[in-house]
């Protein structure tokens, strides 16, 4: 088991070490397109590991997710497109309508449970599609393209690939720290008794109901920031940001990754971003291979990357 | 009024269709516990089929018959190769694994038939319009959906309520290891029953084939809006399937029909153009949160076990 353990920690060190390099790899091989795959999976993982928080530790299985991703991205299209490129202006926007978003959806989803739950997330996530469809100001289904990245005043310039690369790192070490600290706190604690068993965590005396919806509103706040780096990195948001097949994707970032595991949710986004490249290499028909192999995953590998790397779930 | 009994006719026929849709769905969740993401694929492969086994055949009966048949094989081998591993997983491992269904089947439509759509043309003898009240005609076609779908809800009702096979199905979802227990075949049981409800998303996707066209991804849709319907009804139950896909197939009409000239009495012109298609394709989900957060658990809910 120790062993294992170990095989865990390397893995973890490897992927860092390789995550940091991206850049120096790129400049390397002179593949620039290397570095937009690395900035993508690092956005994603920053997405995927918030959604851990609900949905592993929490047991929040929430289908709209990606909405998040969308309501960030509009934000700083939406600022730019008004002639409003400061960075510190849009991103904090971006990060309060995301977590003035998933309070409203946390607070009357987390009233329904099991699949009503999945449901009433999915419905919500919908209907903040079907309204960035009908911006016909901002693009409507077509999108917006975003000529300008966001401008921190000198401070750091996004427009160039590598510093870019670098602060979304810098933001996924960030988050996966604050999730490590989240998890193992009494907050922590508590949504996952909660998870485990709610009834008697009330019957204990803990309003659980409140800090479910706290934990909703973290992830949701931590993904629409996210969103804000999605939209930097492509210039671009569109309804097709928030489709509810991309917070499928999420979804199976973390179970392929290893649910309710720190590191799980990278793995999940580095393999799942990398499979669709590989794959779609291979055969244009691509999804006929990985669609199977998410029902594999679920039936023989149900702890994920992580799980194979001898991590024991969380909780 | 000429609109509204249209309308309505138009509400009520796409309310029956998403009750096809919804009822396998809600079959499934109510006996075997699962939630099916690709029963909106199947609803698509139906409409693939009934649109190649007519031009094949050159008869458009003979094609909905082959169809049927080939959604309802499709669907028991699918229960047997896959979804029966499923059975007593965590709900997330269904989303999971049904969601990879979803991917296979739109690339092997996309690899057996191509990137463009299909259309199933009708025949002369429905491709008309028949005058229902004085001075008021309305599409055969449309027609014969809705007497279509009303003998297979009474068909359904009969097969439910009152044959051995219904007696077990409902013996299933209200306690499924007591059925077991008592000796009965509760593997063949699961598989009639995912048979059963994909044939019927099957029928809904080939009777919508003429009216859309037949593409990629036009089950995930009709499978998005039958959740909501069956979430509204309560999962598990018939009737309240029943009545919520009426219910939302009237609100979702009556949203299309009539909000852009109810928002022009308040807006603009260009602001009522803008927001009545968002508005009205949000006005279901909307709907459903409503119902939910009043009632958690839907408006039948199914019996506890």
């Amino acid at each position: 088991m120790k062993q294992l353990a170990n095989a865990r920690l390397v893995a973890v060190v490897l992927v860092g070490a390789a995550l940091a390099l991206q850049p120096l790899i790129a400049l390397a091989t002179g593949n620039g397109f290397l570095l937009v795959i690395s900035t993508r999976i690092v956005i994603m993982a920053i997405a995927a590991v918030s959604l851990n928080l609900i949905l592993g530790y929490g047991g929040m299985v929430s289908f709209g997710h990606a909405a998040y991703l969308g309501i960030g991205g509009y934000a700083v299209g939406i600022l730019a497109q008004s002639g409003i490129y400061s960075g510190f202006v849009q991103w904090p926007v971006a990060i309060l309508a995301s977590a003035a978003f998933a309070l409203v959806i946390g607070i009357l989803s987390l009233r329904t449970r099991g699949v009503y739950f999945i449901m009433i997330t999915l419905a919500f996530a919908q209907m903040i599609y079907y309204v960035a469809t009908g911006l016909d100001d901002y693009g409507g289904d077509d999108g917006l393209t975003i000529y300008r990245r966001s401008q921190f005043g000198g401070l750091i310039d996004l427009s160039n690939k590598a510093v870019f690369y670098y602060l979304c790192l810098a933001l996924l070490a960030a988050t996966v720290f604050v999730i490590w600290r989240l998890v193992n706190s009494r907050f922590g604690l508590l949504i996952q008794g909660a998870r485990s068993n709610d009834r008697r965590m009330q019957a204990l005396g803990f309003p659980t109901y409140r800090y479910r919806v706290v934990a909703f509103v973290i992830a949701g706040t931590i993904c629409g920031l996210a969103g804000a780096l999605l939209a930097n990195h492509t210039d671009f948001i569109s309804p097709a940001a928030m489709h509810w097949m991309r917070s499928g994707d999420l979804i199976v970032m973390v179970i392929l990754g290893g649910i309710r595991s720190l590191f799980g949710p990278v793995f999940g986004a580095i393999a799942l971003l990398v499979l669709e490249e590989v794959l779609s290499e291979i055969t244009e028909y691509w999804q006929i291979i990985l669609g199977p192999l998410f029902l594999l995953v679920v039936l023989y590998a149900r702890r994920g990357i992580d799980g194979m790397l001898g991590g024991e779930p969380h909780g | 009024m000429l609109l509204l009994i249209e309308q309505g006719l138009n509400g009520v026929q796409l309310g029956l269709l998403l009750f096809l849709v919804a009822a396998g769905l809600t079959l499934v969740f109510g006996i075997m516990d699962v939630v099916n993401l690709a029963h909106g694929s199947f609803y698509m492969m139906g409409a693939y089929f009934a649109a190649t086994a007519t031009a094949w055949t050159g008869s458009f009966l003979a094609g909905i018959g082959i169809a049927l048949v080939a959604t309802l094989l499709l669907g028991i081998a699918v229960e047997i190769i896959a979804l029966r591993r499923l059975y007593g997983r965590d709900h997330l491992d269904h989303v999971l694994g049904t969601f990879g269904l979803i991917l296979f089947f739109n690339e092997l439509v996309r690899l057996l038939w191509g990137p463009a759509g299909l259309s199933l043309p009708l025949p002369s003898w429905l491709n008309g319009s028949v005058e229902i009240l004085a001075g008021i005609y309305y599409p055969t076609y449309r027609l014969a959906i809705i007497s279509m779908s009303l003998a297979v809800v009474a068909l359904l009702y009969i097969l439910v309520m009152h044959t051995r096979v219904g007696m077990l199905i409902r013996a299933g979802a209200s306690n499924r290891e007591m059925i077991g227990a008592l000796g009965v075949n509760i593997k063949l049981l699961y598989t009639l029953v995912f048979g059963l409800g994909v044939a019927l998303a099957g029928l809904a996707g080939l009777m919508q084939a003429p009216i859309l066209t037949v593409q990629i991804g036009m089950g995930e849709n009709v499978l998005i809006i039958a959740f909501v319907v069956i979430v509204i009804g309560g999962i598990g139950s018939i009737r309240g399937a029943f009545v919520a896909a009426l219910f939302v197939g009237l609100v979702d009409t009556a949203g299309r029909a009539f909000l852009p000239d109810l928002l022009r009495l308040v807006l603009s012109a260009k602001a009522a153009s803008t927001a009545a298609p968002a508005l009205s394709s949000i006005l279901i989900y909307l709907l459903m949160a409503c119902v939910l957060v009043l009632r958690p658990e839907g408006l039948f809910p199914a019996a506890r076990r």
